[in-house]
């Protein structure tokens, strides 16, 4: 990955080869990061990559083992205090508190962050109205559904209105509609100038909202780019394929190679093939050529990218499976809150 | 709609400092105290230890200790309320620790951390809003012996007095229990490890019998056990009105540990962080 060096703007990110391990698990294994100020960066990977630990570690929750961090030039283990002066972290689990109202919470992060009570009332009564919470203002947290609860937990990182807010998976288990009230506030954010770093596990949501994004497996940056640079080389769409028994799986890629001029990566059930689509209109050429080839088709079809997808075209492997993931989303927990 | 319509103010604008003031520390501790206060009205139920034991420890003691030590039930008040008050007290210091490690392992104090306040305002400021919940049981407790029939001879100055003593003492014991909170995994290992400290300080001290009839070794210990320099120093406040070096001793006890586990414990408190 490229580090733009620009004079004039200090990157709101700025992370070289951070690491940390918690026990003999590197949770986060050498990750570089640039975010460029004014901008939504977007870090998207499976449960366990390391995003939730990297995040903790910009947002000077946790000391990085190794590598560096710089917040708009400030380094977050020399001066954290002033590195929180200038964030707001808004975690994967609301970090709000549930025995008290939604009013009372913002209330006190407000007074926390230096308004007076006058001020902090009249700012906690604005933005629970910009998220629409008004009419639960007062009732205690534990009423509140999964959305609302994110929602007043944005609301809490922004009374400050810093100048980089981290969006740790804004959107995981949230129903369609209320990601996409979601999407739009986070839109807003940036029309007013703040730095958005979001994690998420969807290809989609980080297409939508990112300019940049950077994929991360296993503790480290496999990717970054424009989505559209994502996407290119993931291709826009895949082609599976599945070849008739007695077909030559080697011949089969060596024709995808030929004629389309990308890897075609040999699933683990083996006998299908992922193709990168780049340009569908070649498609036929590709068939034309199987067919000269000799090359007999058991089954095609079109998937569109997915995580999966990226995935398999970056690291060469799938998604973890469940199991593993989410014994790593536990480390990981484990790692920020023991 | 104006919450989020207003431009940021740039990085380069701002007034930014890596230290944290003392005033910025008291007006956080003040704020988190505050918060410890909203979550005690909310939860009126977690009262109950600090209601419920200073009435029948108050029962129990005197009348079951009364006669065989000091006669009778009415000679015993003198001895036993200030006793009974420190126990109590200290032991409602305990569920500080508790607390602040329940508290812990929600969210709120990830949001806590990333905040630009005063490191110890999240500890300091739980510790402060207990002191609400040594004040009930320090009233209770008197109230408690003036129902029994327990007229203490030094005034309402010096049971004033005495209850600010026992909750300045306590608030300085909540940071050993705070201590063990931040340290512990779980809230019932603090409440175990606790245990095992608060019974030989309240029980091998003078709280509840004369230290003369206990063997050398033990003497030796209750004289310099703290709490009992607390509770003989409640004793004259209460009995005679006086201001006796054990006050002196108490308190310098209670700095003693708030200078040596504030700052252990807020520097656990970090490394967690």
């Amino acid at each position: 990955m490229t580090i733009i060096s620009s004079a004039s703007r200090t990157p709101a990110v700025r992370a070289e080869g951070l690491v940390k391990s918690f026990g003999g698990n590197r949770a986060v294994d050498g990750v570089d990061l640039t975010v460029e100020a004014g901008t939504v960066y977007g870090v998207l990977g499976p449960n366990g990559a390391g995003k939730t630990t990297t995040i903790s570690m910009l947002a000077t929750l946790l000391r990085p083992d190794a590598g560096k961090a710089e917040i708009f030039g400030y380094d977050v283990v020399r001066d954290p205090q002033i590195v929180r002066q200038l964030i707001g972290l808004t975690g994967q689990f609301a970090s709000v508190d549930e025995t008290l109202s939604a009013t009372e919470n913002l209330v006190i992060f407000g007074r926390l962050l230096g308004l007076s009570r006058i001020d902090a009332k009249r700012k906690a009564a604005e933005l629970l109205e910009e998220f629409s919470l008004t009419e639960a203002a007062t009732r205690p947290l534990a009423k509140f559904s999964g959305g609302m609860r994110r929602r007043l937990d944005l609301a809490a990182s922004l009374i400050a209105q810093p100048p980089l807010i981290f969006l740790d998976e804004p959107t995981t288990g949230l129903d369609p509609r209320t990601r996409g009230q979601m999407w739009e506030t986070i839109r807003r954010l940036v029309a007013t100038g703040s730095t958005v770093l979001l994690t998420t596990q969807y290809l989609d949501e980080a297409d939508q909202l990112a300019d940049r994004i950077a994929v991360i497996d296993r503790g480290t940056v496999v990717a970054e780019g424009t989505a559209l640079e994502l996407k290119a080389s993931v291709g826009q769409a895949s082609l599976l394929l599945r070849l008739r028994a007695g077909s030559d799986i080697a011949e089969a890629q060596r024709e995808i190679a030929r004629v389309l001029g990308v890897t075609a990566v040999v699933s683990p059930e083996a006998a299908r093939l992922t193709v990168p689509m780049s340009d569908p209109d070649r498609v036929a050429d590709l068939l034309v050529a199987f067919r000269e080839a000799g090359l007999h088709l058991e089954e095609l079809s079109v998937q569109q990218p997915t995580l999966d997808e990226v995935f398999l075209t970056l690291t060469g492997r799938g998604v973890p499976d469940d199991d593993e993931a989410a014994h790593a989303t536990a480390d990981d927990l484990e790692g920020v809150r023991a | 709609m104006t919450a989020i319509a207003t431009p940021i103010v740039p990085v380069s604008d701002r007034r930014l400092s890596n230290r944290t003031s003392l005033t910025l520390t008291v007006q956080n501790t003040l704020t988190m105290a505050w918060r410890g206060i909203l979550k005690i009205r909310r939860t009126p139920e977690q009262l109950i230890d600090v209601t419920v034991q200073p009435i029948i420890f108050t029962l129990m003691f005197t009348y079951i200790f009364g006669g065989a030590i000091a006669g009778d039930v009415q000679s015993y008040l003198p001895i036993i309320i200030p006793g009974i008050l420190v126990q109590t007290v200290i032991t409602t210091s305990v569920v500080t620790g508790v607390q602040l490690r329940e508290d812990m392992d929600k969210g709120v104090f990830d949001r806590f951390r990333s905040l630009p306040i005063a490191r110890i305002a999240p500890l300091s400021g739980a510790l402060l809003a207990d002191t609400l919940r040594y004040t009930i049981a320090t009233t209770l407790t008197f109230t408690m012996g003036f129902i029994m029939g327990f007229r203490p001879a030094g005034g309402l100055g010096g049971v004033v007095a005495a209850g600010l003593l026992v909750i300045a003492c306590s608030w300085a014991m909540s940071w050993i229990f705070a201590f063990f909170g931040v340290i512990a995994r779980t809230a019932s290992s603090v409440q175990g490890i606790s245990m095992l400290i608060l019974f030989p300080l309240t029980f091998l001290s003078n709280a509840f019998v004369p230290a003369d009839t206990m063997p050398d070794w033990l003497q030796w210990f209750v004289e310099a056990n703290p709490v009992s320099h607390l509770v003989t120093a409640v004793r004259d406040l209460v009995n005679e009105g006086t201001v006796g070096a054990d006050v002196f001793i108490a308190l310098l006890g209670a700095g003693l540990i708030v200078a040596v586990f504030a700052p252990l414990t807020v520097r656990a408190y970090m490394r967690k962080a």
